[in-house]
């Protein structure tokens, strides 16, 4: 049968669909209604950097235990992650248009900061393929992985933080400051983050699986 | 004649009532729920999630029978 969490991030992500293009936002200029992409535009980059940080966990515990499983996992974690950093960008994208009134600043240091993660982690997956042997490949790639990891913080969680950015909650400012003030997009923003970090793990549970049989039948 | 004059003069405050409506802070879809049948595209929205739950629950179904077989 379908585990529990699997059903209850679809039924998350649903309420979010439907209760975040009803429920009341407030009334803000510039955004007006698109303040509503707060809902699938923001939990997309949660579940990224859940999967990136799942991907760092069983990176380190492949180099503590040498297990080549957990080494599938945490690849199999960074490639979900990047995944999930595809629709943030463009939903990113579109939503800058209509009101920043541009596709891609580079004035912005999180669209840089996420460009050069993006970068990073495309690396990690060449320096992969470029490694015949599983062993070397795990060990190296769990390396890099942590380097990876802790250079995408700095770039999309620190930096931005430190200078001045147009996404809010950042130039010094608290995160969702803004925000916190609203109860009502409180009710449907969480929701919408734990049920798209769940969607995230459902779609890495899949894709793990499938790794675990095509290892097994190669072993043969 | 008087009331078509009337009824002509009445005409022109008729900008001013269109304005009187924008000065109520920033514009929003404010007739989103009254019109437009906006239920349907968000009921069109849900009905496309959940086929595509549906899929990856049918993916899902399938690969637990093929881990099984091993």
């Amino acid at each position: 049968m379908i585990k529990w969490w699997k059903i209850l991030s679809a039924l998350l992500i649903l309420y979010t669909l439907i209760w975040g293009m009803l429920g009341p936002v407030p009334q803000l200029d510039i955004l007006n209604e698109t303040i509503r992409n707060v809902y699938y535009h923001v939990p997309i980059w949660f579940a990224m950097l859940f999967q990136m940080g799942y991907s760092v966990v069983y990176a380190v515990k492949q180099l503590s235990k040498n297990d080549l499983k957990t080494d599938i996992i945490s690849h199999q974690a960074a490639q979900t992650g990047l995944f999930f950093s595809l629709p943030g960008l463009l939903t990113g994208s579109m939503w800058a248009k209509f009101t920043w009134g541009t596709w891609w600043t580079f004035q912005d240091p999180k669209l840089n900061g996420v460009a050069i993660a993006v970068l990073i982690y495309l690396a990690y997956f060449i320096l992969r393929s470029s490694i015949d042997d599983e062993q070397k490949r795990a060990r190296i790639g769990a390396v890099y992985n942590i380097f990876a990891f802790v250079m995408m913080f700095v770039f999309i969680m620190i930096l931005p933080r430190l200078t001045d950015s147009l996404h809010p909650g950042n130039g010094g400012n608290p995160a969702f400051g803004k925000y916190d003030l609203d109860n009502n997009m409180r009710m449907i923003f969480y929701p919408a983050v734990i049920g798209w970090v769940l969607f995230s793990l459902w779609i890495l549970n899949v894709k793990k699986r499938l790794a675990f049989l095509t290892y097994a039948n190669n072993e043969i | 004649m008087k009331f078509k004059l009337s009824f002509f003069l009445m005409s022109l405050l008729m900008p001013i009532l269109a304005k009187a409506q924008e000065v109520n802070g920033p514009e929003m879809a404010d007739t989103f729920r009254s019109n437009g049948k906006i239920y349907v595209v968000i009921s069109v929205i849900a009905i496309v999630f959940v086929c595509l739950i549906g899929y990856l629950i049918y993916i899902d179904l399938k690969l637990k029978k093929l881990e099984n077989k091993k």
